[in-house]
């Protein structure tokens, strides 16, 4: 390493830091100045929130659907648990899929009753590149933009969202909110647990924010569905 | 404003050198909107070419220039959203080292507009007594509407003379390419620009071409000329001034 | 990547001869611009949000050193490792370091600006380390030998048929074999050649379209998905970016969010948003073991004080180049350098020098359309002037302009000499002109009359014909 070079520890950071003071024309902040930067870090204010998902719930549902469907997920709707597993042989079935599938051991999807469909063959794990059919639980959903959030844990490896060809996700309608910052509101209302060395995280590892399956418009500007990740996106929204 | 306004034309160095008869038509159009207009005497440019090109002393100093010409008047007029974008909005930020000459520059801005925009929005000005039997179509020049908002105001005038069908122009609102010293710094370039923006305006099949600034107006009548086609190219000025028996840009003189 | 910005007009003049590049061209000068004026229709609060957007921006700016500080602090906690870099090169080796101490024999890419200014991938093979870009466009790039001709698009200059032409010549044995005329089929090709490679990567390497202070999250947007394979497949995950991408909280990205894809092509929202906070957390499954966040200045915190400052609000949506009548017509490769089209204009000399860069903000008309459609409100014509005026006080700029321009100027200040020129001049021009009402050749003007006639001045100046008729002056 030539002595010129910084080495990218604290040293680089002294330094990095001393440039950007520099650059700004003043000394590093304390005291008043410091505490409102982190009263702004803790207080998590919204700025504008846009008009548009603000509304009645079942209407928020139905913007969902419309806003998902028009960046070509499929939804469909079942009235209770007891319909999930149908729903999902159906729309196996109707696209010609294979009824191996992957899931996330995640354990709140323990509550569809899957051996109503024994020919449904899951097993509960990460996905690896041959899996061609994956069900994930959501973990919220913004009427906004049809956008689903998905988090990982140890139950919920984010693998399931990105390597299968068709992506099955159990949303409930409950669920199903207005805007993004929601989803923020609901992971610092979580108290984390389990996470290597930070008491204070909420974040959990990865959160996808999916909004539609895969696409490229890389060639001629020409939108074609499935680029890297799953071709298919099916959303199966459970009312009770 | 006053009843009787007293303007102060800003005639532009490119109607003054290349087409006077857009100075009559401004003229003209002023007179009818019941203003009493001068042309002093001391103006010569804008400083635009000298701002362009990063002479900041050149500009301040052509800028001072027309400050002290045109201030008294109750309004300055310049049939060109260029030149009256660049006393409006950049004469005062040449002086923000300068209390005074800010102080003058921003008086000036408040009071400085683009001809057609003046008539309308300043004058209320709802049509012209004009006719003109054929088609036009028509580009918005970039600082007349970005710098301005001029977009409606002569739509609303063209659309008042009878006997004129206007077709929208596609890509209207895309630059044509002349851009003062950029047209002759980047000739290549320009030209296919301006190849584009004429070739979709004969696809309109309008007669005419027209637009409020002189200098992409010559930009385009120059490559309308060198390909042969038959589209004439006015100032939208000649136009709502009801002076469209003289040639068009670029055309001779027509055999009598 | 070397810089070739010197070069701009016979990159420009290329550009502009390119039967392939103007087909690709025509299709994009209505592609994402129409988008664009769709989107930003379509929500009442657009307008602003980009105020909102300017806001943040300037404010995380503002408080750059208190928010990065506190972003590395929070990424350490949750077990991930902050490298601070002054320069490419630092940042290069520092790469190299976190691949070899992983023992990696290839590393997946996602899109990354910063990767091509550090010039990463050539690097990285001369070390034996082969860097895999998975992002379409940029695959379609690397097989071609090019670099990116556009920030968020970076294959928008290639037809379908180059697109045919490359995959035919490099999947051969491990492709179909045969050559492919569908997109559809095209897509599954790459598909298929790249999931083998994203399983087999040892590193992943992503940009950051954010550093969020509050929580020490990263934050990518795509729309295939191949950021997440390239972060959640390999055992180390590597984030590159540069200072100024830090924000407070999840609250002000979530703002700048829905500013960022309508701006960029349109859409509501990418298909792909995802977080990162550390590594993987004990117990799951999947996820990256290790967590590096580069912080590359490479530039920024001087621009930080410099009058440039607002070029450091961009948030790389590309929507000025989508929108710019020059980028329209020369595409992003006559720019010569990572950054092409307005943002270029302005990075490029900064960055690179006002030498080496300073074609770029003059080949402008100043038409004002990136201005007007950048989300976070980037003065762009206005910085790019600025630099035309370093550039005359540096006295770079060739002498006759700078001779021209001196005589007009004091012709402007001296109205009656100018008068006397003028007239002089319509005189010539006249004469010329030989009664055409316009002139094919005129002096000093090869320029204009190359491409154009030169309409002929007609009879006398304006104010000539005022004062005889006695007009009040």
């Amino acid at each position: 390493m030539s002595p010129n070079m910084s080495n990218g520890g604290d040293e680089s950071r002294a330094r990095i830091m001393a440039d950007v003071r520099r650059g700004l024309g003043r000394s590093e902040l304390s005291g008043e100045a410091k505490a409102k930067l982190q009263a702004r870090l803790q207080g998590s204010k919204n700025n504008l929130i846009p008009t548009r998902a603000d509304k009645p719930h079942d209407e928020q549902v139905k913007l969902f659907i419309e806003m998902a469907e028009g960046v070509q997920a499929s939804v469909a709707r079942v009235d209770s648990a007891g319909d999930v597993p149908g729903a999902v042989a159906d729309y196996l079935a109707q696209n010609n899929l294979t009824s191996d599938i992957v899931m996330a051991p995640d354990t709140t999807l323990d509550a569809y009753p899957w051996a109503e469909r024994p020919l449904l063959h899951m097993e509960r794990r990460k996905a690896v590149g041959a899996d061609q059919v994956s069900i994930t639980a959501a973990e919220m959903a913004f009427a906004e933009t049809g956008t689903l959030m998905l988090t990982s844990d140890t139950a919920r490896p984010s693998t399931l969202n990105f390597l299968p060809d068709s992506h099955v996700v159990i949303l409930r309608a409950d669920q199903i909110t207005g805007a993004y910052e929601e989803g923020w509101k609901h992971l610092r209302a979580q108290v984390d647990q389990g996470t290597q060395g930070s008491e204070d995280g909420f974040m959990p590892r990865t959160v996808n924010l999916v909004t539609g399956p895969s696409r490229t418009g890389d060639i001629e500007q020409t939108m074609q569905l499935g680029a890297h990740g799953p071709r298919r996106l099916h959303i199966i929204i459970v009312e009770k | 404003m006053n009843e009787k306004p007293q303007i102060g034309l800003f005639v532009t160095c490119l109607v003054d050198l290349f087409r006077p008869s857009v100075g009559f038509a401004a003229v003209k159009l002023l007179e009818n909107s019941g203003c009493v207009v001068t042309v002093p005497d001391a103006q010569t440019c804008c400083g635009q070419p000298a701002h362009n090109s990063g002479d900041k002393k050149n500009s301040r100093a052509i800028a001072r220039q027309v400050i002290a010409a045109f201030e008294k008047f109750d309004a300055v007029v310049a049939p060109s959203g260029s030149c009256a974008g660049m006393i409006k909005q950049h004469y005062p930020a040449l002086f923000s080292d300068d209390q005074k000459w800010h102080a003058r520059a921003e008086a000036l801005a408040n009071k400085t507009f683009e001809l057609v925009s003046f008539l309308t929005d300043e004058r209320s000005v709802e049509s012209v007594n004009a006719t003109f039997n054929g088609s036009v179509t028509y580009h918005d020049s970039c600082a007349g509407l970005r710098e301005l908002g001029v977009h409606d105001q002569p739509r609303k005038l063209l659309d008042s003379i009878s006997g004129l069908e206007l077709k929208e122009l596609p890509g209207a609102n895309v630059c044509c390419g002349f851009g003062g010293t950029f047209c002759v710094k980047y000739p290549d370039i320009s030209t296919r620009m301006v190849t584009d923006k004429v070739a979709d305006a004969a696809a309109t099949g309008a007669g005419t071409l027209l637009a409020g600034d002189l200098g992409c107006l010559l930009n385009m009548a120059g490559r309308t000329t060198r390909e042969g086609r038959t589209i004439e190219v006015r100032h939208v000025a000649e136009v709502l001034a009801d002076m469209t028996d003289s040639p068009a840009i670029g055309q001779a003189e027509k055999a009598r | 990547m070397k810089s070739q910005s010197h070069d701009f007009i016979g990159r420009a003049r290329k550009g502009l001869a390119d039967v392939d590049l103007q087909t690709a061209l025509a299709r994009f000068q209505t592609g994402f611009s129409v988008k664009r004026a769709e989107a930003a229709a379509k929500l009442p609060e657009f307008e602003a949000l980009r105020d909102e957007a300017v806001e943040i921006k300037d404010h995380s700016l503002d408080h750059l050193d208190f928010y990065l500080d506190h972003f590395a602090t929070k990424v350490e906690e949750g077990g991930g490792e902050v490298h601070w870099c002054v320069t490419p090169e630092d940042a290069r080796q520092k790469i190299l370091q976190i691949c070899q101490a992983a023992g990696a024999r290839s590393a997946t890419k996602s899109k990354s600006m910063i990767s091509e200014e550090i010039a990463l991938n050539p690097f990285l093979e001369e070390n034996n380390i082969a860097p895999i870009e998975t992002d379409l466009g940029e695959y379609i790039v690397q097989l071609a030998e090019e670099y990116p001709s556009h920030i968020i698009a970076p294959a928008v200059h290639k037809t379908k048929d180059q697109v045919s032409n490359l995959f035919y010549k490099h999947h051969k044995e491990k492709g179909s074999g045969k050559r492919l005329d569908g997109v559809e089929e095209l897509v599954t090709e790459a598909r298929g050649m790249l999931r083998k490679k994203f399983i087999a990567a040892d590193v992943g390497i992503t940009g950051a379209n954010f550093l969020v202070a509050e929580t020490g999250t990263t934050a990518i947007v795509t729309n295939e998905g191949n950021g997440d394979l390239t972060q959640i497949l390999p055992r180390v995950h590597i984030v590159l970016a540069t200072l100024e991408k830090v924000v407070p909280t999840l609250e002000d990205m979530t703002t700048i969010l829905r500013v960022l894809a309508r701006s960029a092509t349109g859409q509501e929202f990418s298909t792909y948003t995802t977080l990162s906070t550390g590594p993987k957390r004990v117990g799951e499954l999947d996820g990256p073991e290790a967590f590096h966040v580069i912080l590359l200045d490479n530039g920024r915190s001087k621009l930080l004080g410099s009058e440039f400052r607002e070029i450091l609000r961009c948030i790389k949506c590309g929507a000025c180049m989508n929108h710019c009548p020059v980028y329209g017509t020369i595409g992003g490769h006559a720019y010569g350098w990572v950054y092409p089209g307005p943002i270029g204009a302005v990075l490029t000399p900064n960055l690179m020098g006002l030498k080496e860069g300073r074609h770029l903000p003059n080949a402008t008309t100043f038409c004002g359309r990136c201005e007007a459609v950048c989300p976070v409100r980037i003065p762009l014509p206005g910085l790019m002037r600025k630099l035309r005026e370093e550039e005359f006080d540096a006295k770079l700029l060739p002498p006759r302009y700078r001779l021209g321009l001196s005589l007009w100027a004091w012709m402007a200040r001296h109205p009656r000499l100018y008068r006397l020129a003028a007239s002089f001049g319509r005189r010539v021009l006249n004469m010329l002109s030989r009664r055409q009402g316009h002139l094919t050749k005129a002096p000093f003007a090869a320029g204009w009359t190359a491409g154009r006639d030169m309409p002929a001045p007609e009879g006398g100046s304006f104010q000539a014909q005022w004062r005889r008729k006695g007009g009040r002056t």
